[in-house]
């Protein structure tokens, strides 16, 4: 296989997930275990030390979730990746990697709620300071920078809107300010979109949507590019200094391209604590094997969901960039050719009332507050996801009264149409 | 030999049969990469001669350190180069002077030389560089995923535990040296 590099479906079989070498077990096992036992006294402060590769406590690292890491940073096209309890604890190591307090990070308003509220309210206690910008307008982004800022955040596919980024515009203004870019891919999956391609730094996952695919499992996961300099500027210090708790190693000069992986892994994750299950860790690993077979059935069906409900005499609006008449179709061609996702809202000509009525009504999707479920899954953003922001807020992060929100699964799409028509009619 | 992307295959054959290392730049100090590199080459059985003037005569990880390569008193396999790019070329140099020639030039990673490297392909030995051997033994043998690494390989077969029983150790399978 070397001769060749393997296709998306390939790597998602078989990346990370050779047999097992003690049992010549196929499916890579679920290794229930807290701890590892070491050779002898050498062996263990030679992995405390970090000098060795290996196991020591399942808090830090885990053989079932190192296969997930090796898959997702084979599928993502980093060097390295550390898989965790959510994305929001992915979200939260990859800024304690680079924050210290009184920093700044440039983030766009158009964000899965959950993450709007870590950025400016949790992260404002550790002295984090988010400063806003539109997605839309890039250069809002440059405007925002200041002599603070250690970092730039979007989403490829942003939620709920359905709208999509222009990576590679902000991977420059990145690169001029000498600041990673990190983009959240949950809900383009590698399959529809690799960042890294485009110039990002740091991929994140919420491994809990479409990775998994299932709805069973909680993950997140941090993927490292490999393509910064972690010691040029001097402002990461946790990379480039050396370390107190490793008797003075440099994480950066030591682990290069992998360097930011392991600092999120050996520092955030060995002390913050948020360790992803291993029986979870092997649940999205099994969810990753169809992840190119799923996510096309998943743009696929809300295309033709979008196209359909474009026609509803009770639909004032949809925003999904698969319409060809749609704002971010363009961007859609340029980073995600192969869909435009399956997350994307609508509006209703009854507002607030018609959207608490149709996830009322719904028999088959469900209403819930989760995407990328296999299942078709609905919710109402201002009476749930969003009811913490304020109308300002509600407006920006595209999540007015009108909207609902809809995750389209890889049901027979006639029946997923035939559920939403009852529903809102 | 294209230096940019290394075959999977050439790395392997060359970690396989290799099994004397002079590593050049060795460092007594634990937190630097050289030092760990020592450690983990010996721990995966090959048999590392540290070099280093300023370490000549002393014992680094168990093993008698060198000044020089042509003070090694015996054939050398490979030779690991932990200096700077410039500095690799005086040492690539040395390298080719000694009967025998070894078999394989290997510099670290963001350690380059393109001079010395067609210097001694052209006599015939091999060269590998801005690589560590450490991280390709982990990319081959499975133990880079232990550290959440891409390894570019994929495969069905089972991966080797390292002939020496050790527990959590992965080897290359069967030398062919």
């Amino acid at each position: 296989m070397a001769d060749r590099t393997p296709g998306f479906d390939t790597l998602a079989l078989h990346a990370g997930a050779a047999p097992d070498p003690a049992t010549g077990a196929r499916i890579t096992p679920i290794y229930q275990t807290t701890a590892y036992v070491f050779q002898d006294v050498k062996h263990a402060a030679d992995l405390f030390a970090l000098r060795a590769f290996g196991n020591i406590y399942t808090r830090i690292m885990n053989p079932t979730q190192s296969v997930l890491e090796a898959k997702v940073a084979a599928l993502e096209g980093g060097t390295a990746a550390l898989a965790v309890a959510t994305g929001h604890a992915a979200q939260l190591l990859t800024f304690h990697t680079m924050m210290q307090p009184g920093d700044e990070f440039v983030a766009v308003r158009q964000l899965y709620g959950g993450s709007i509220n870590q950025f400016a309210h949790s992260f404002k206690s550790f002295g984090w300071h988010v400063v806003w910008a539109d997605a839309d307008d890039v250069s809002t982004i440059e405007k925002a920078l200041s002599p603070k800022t250690k970092a730039i955040f979007v989403e490829s596919v942003a939620n709920p809107g359905g709208r999509i980024t222009d990576i590679g515009a902000v991977a420059k203004i990145a690169k001029a300010a000498g600041v990673p870019l990190i983009v959240d891919n949950t809900l383009a999956t590698p399959y529809l979109c690799k960042p890294i391609e485009h110039g990002a730094n740091i991929v994140l996952h919420s491994l809990t949507k479409f990775m998994g695919g299932h709805g069973n499992s909680m993950g997140g996961v941090i993927v490292d590019a490999g393509n910064f300099d972690w010691s040029k500027s001097g402002r990461y210090p946790l990379l480039s200094e050396p370390n107190g708790s490793y008797h003075g190693i440099k994480l950066h000069e030591t682990f290069g391209s992998i360097a930011f992986a392991i600092a999120c892994r050996v520092l955030g994750l060995r002390d913050l604590g948020p360790s992803i299950a291993p029986m979870n860790a092997f649940l999205i690993l099994t969810g990753m094997e169809t992840l190119g077979l799923r996510m096309q059935r998943h743009c696929d069906n809300a295309l033709k969901v979008a196209q359909w409900l474009k026609k509803h005499p009770n639909v004032s609006w949809v925003t999904y960039a698969g319409l060809a008449d749609d704002k971010h179709h363009a961007l859609h061609k340029k980073y995600c050719p192969k869909g435009a996702g399956a997350v994307f809202t609508f509006g209703l000509k009854g507002g607030y009332e018609a959207g608490v009525k149709a996830v009322s009504s719904v028999k088959m999707l469900s209403h819930l507050a989760n995407v990328g479920d296999t299942r078709s899954l609905i919710i109402h953003p201002a009476s749930t996801t969003h009811s913490q922001l304020t109308a300002d807020q509600l407006k920006l992060a595209g999540a007015t009264p009108d909207v609902v929100r809809l995750s389209i699964g890889i049901e027979d799409v006639e029946d997923i149409i035939a559920d939403i028509d009852q529903a809102i009619s | 030999m294209n230096h940019d992307s290394y075959h999977p295959d050439y790395i392997l054959n060359i970690l396989k049969t290799v099994k004397t290392v002079a590593l050049v730049g060795a460092s007594s100090n634990s937190v630097r990469p050289s030092y760990f590199v020592m450690q983990y080459l010996l721990g995966k059985g090959y048999d590392v001669i540290p070099v280093n003037p300023g370490l000549a005569g002393q014992r680094l990880l168990g093993q008698t350190v060198y000044a020089s390569l042509k003070d090694v008193p015996k054939p050398i396999d490979m030779v690991d180069i932990f200096r700077n790019s410039e500095a690799a070329g005086p040492i690539a140099d040395e390298a080719l002077a000694l009967a025998p020639k070894p078999k394989v030039i290997w510099m670290q990673l963001s350690v380059r030389n393109d001079e010395a490297a067609a210097k001694a392909e052209a006599a015939g030995v091999e060269v590998v560089m801005n690589r560590c051997p450490k991280m390709e033994y982990g990319k081959l043998s499975g133990e880079w995923a232990w550290v959440g690494g891409n390894s570019g390989v994929i495969s069905s077969r089972k991966q080797t535990m390292h002939e020496s029983g050790k527990v959590q150790s992965l080897g290359l399978g069967p030398k062919t040296y």
